[in-house]
């Protein structure tokens, strides 16, 4: 059980919630977040937006039951946190020039990404592009933790970046946005890595269950336990 | 813990009679991260075939009021690798170890079988219900008398003991419950999941690839006690009853309906360590009521 520090709503449904946790997460990593007994059935898994050795904060999106129940959360109340799950980001040790590309709710494991590969190696460049349908939320906190910060309302945030500028690149946002970019990458032949994080609906969050398989080149493979995150080639290769 | 939930199924021994139920749990090894399985009275493998599954595509679990509907497919690594990676570890543990063995054919269930032949396990549950299987699975398990034949021929061939797991979905389950009996079968369990539906109204398609899944959780528990109750009522061989069970009330409710073992599944999703919640429960209540052993509020009703 962890304690809910701050939940503040950020308009457009979004929220970030920062909660007591001592366990300290790593970039890409997700939680099992449970505020309620028995119904809804299953936990949601939220990404880790931020974290250090006292919190964790999370930035998620209201769709459903789930997710209403969490907005509703104040300060002091207890969520139960199960956590941190899941392969997250890999180092990139050696790449000097790294890009993040993010849509809609898929922006929150990018914040602690671009941290802590500023942190791995301060000379590096972190270039972050976020692409929103709606009004932009977040922008000075990427600001703050990116060289260049490119914002995409309404387009296509994947034909802002040019990926040959990049040794390495990372995404997270809706499958499709992630499948595009891939595409980009093979059309301009991009010889660098490109990993992106997956999110399918999961129930158990540890690997027990089977029902977050994602098809990948090298076979099946548990987003919850295995990824989230993936190179671009085993999952849009095949 | 005390002798009080100490249970005998079909010869086996069990600690308590609170077992995992198969696809729930996997083959042990993550839920053992939040708690000691050694707690537990068994555990039911994920559902295994002679050969390696990839499962079906699309969307796999679908929330409910109450519930989850699961389209997994049996996908498995085939039982050579779960032998070769897993059964050497669930076995040194204290528990009764159940391996759950699937099909798409009757040749499917036979060479399971022999595999399994083998080795060592404590207990074999043959899964003739899995709904998510377009083949196979469930198309076994809803017709008593093309039931009969696959429990018939594993019956003759496996030396486990072996415990039949029925579907929900069945013409009769207590026919069916019946000729397990006939046939030999060491016990039954049920119900597997129920087949529902759901449908995307933005797609106007079917949720799932399959378009039918199979519904678990709170949302059927009365359903399978009800169920449950009739198959006890009706065959002399030991019963596992499963269903919904999310608390140890669910887990009293079955006993005294007349089941000997009682399977934990979809909870577990809710709190990994669910599981211990109940036996906790269980055994208070027992002890509550007076009773040396569990037994005593078996079948009852």
């Amino acid at each position: 059980m962890g304690i809910i520090l701050e939940n503040r709503d950020l308009g457009q449904g979004f929220f970030l919630m920062k909660a007591e946790e001592k366990n300290q997460a790593e970039m890409g990593q997700f939680y099992m977040l449970r505020a309620w007994e028995h119904f809804p059935v299953l936990s949601r898994p939220i990404s880790v937006y931020d974290a250090d050795a006292e919190s964790v904060s999370f930035l998620y999106k209201v769709v459903g039951q789930g997710t209403e129940i969490l907005s509703g959360l104040k300060p002091g109340e207890e969520i139960s946190l199960d956590g941190p799950h899941g392969n997250g980001f890999p180092e990139l040790s050696g790449k000097k020039k790294i890009a993040l590309v993010g849509g809609g709710v898929g922006i929150a494991p990018l914040h602690l990404a671009a941290k802590t590969y500023k942190k791995e190696d301060p000379e590096r460049t972190v270039d972050i592009y976020l692409g929103f349908s709606g009004q932009p939320i977040l922008e000075k906190e990427f600001q703050a933790v990116s060289d260049n910060l490119k914002v995409n309302v309404g387009g296509f945030v994947t034909d802002d970046i040019d990926p040959n500028e990049y040794d390495a690149i990372v995404t997270c946002g809706p499958t499709i946005m992630m499948k595009v970019l891939y595409e980009k990458c093979q059309r301009l032949n991009y010889q660098n890595p490109l990993y992106v994080s997956m999110e399918n609906r999961m129930a158990c969050g540890i690997g027990a269950c089977l029902v977050c398989t994602c098809k990948t080149s090298g076979g099946n493979r548990k987003v919850c336990k295995d990824g989230p995150v993936f190179e671009g080639r085993e999952v849009f290769g095949v | 813990m005390s002798e009080r939930l100490k249970t005998e199924f079909a010869g086996v021994e069990f600690k308590n009679p609170v077992v995992l139920a198969s696809g729930t749990c996997g083959f042990g090894r993550e839920l053992n991260e939040y708690f000691d399985i050694e707690r537990l009275g068994g555990l039911c493998s994920k559902g295994l075939l002679e050969h390696p599954v990839a499962g079906n595509d699309g969307i796999r679990i679908w929330e409910t009021p109450s519930g989850i509907m699961n389209s997994v497919g049996l996908e498995n690594p085939g039982i050579d690798a779960y032998i070769e990676k897993d059964l050497d570890w669930i076995n040194a543990k204290n528990l009764v170890n159940i391996v759950n063995l699937g099909g798409h054919s009757i040749d499917d269930y036979i060479s399971g079988a022999e595999k399994l032949n083998r080795v060592h396990v404590d207990m074999v549950e043959l899964n003739i219900s899995c709904p998510n299987v377009k083949e196979g699975g469930m198309n076994f398990g809803t017709k008593t008398e093309v039931a009969r034949e696959i429990v018939k021929e594993i019956r003759a061939i496996c030396r486990h003991k072996l415990v039949i797991k029925l579907s929900p979905n069945a013409e009769d389950i207590v026919s069916l419950a019946k000729m397990c009996e006939e046939e030999g079968a060491d016990g039954v369990s049920l119900t597997n999941t129920f087949l529902g539906m759901a449908i995307d109204l933005k797609k106007k398609a079917p949720v799932f690839n399959n378009v039918y899944a199979g519904l678990s959780g709170p949302a059927i528990k009365p359903i399978a006690l009800r169920m449950v109750h009739q198959v006890c009522k009706n065959v002399s061989i030991p019963v596992m009853g499963l269903g919904g069970i999310t608390t140890w009330q669910d887990a009293m409710e079955f006993i005294m309906a007349g089941a000997t073992i009682v399977q934990v599944g979809t909870a577990s999703f809710m709190k990994p360590d669910i599981s211990m919640d109940i036996i906790d429960g269980m055994e208070k209540y027992v002890e509550a009521e007076g009773c040396a052993n569990i037994s005593e509020l078996r079948g009852i009703l």
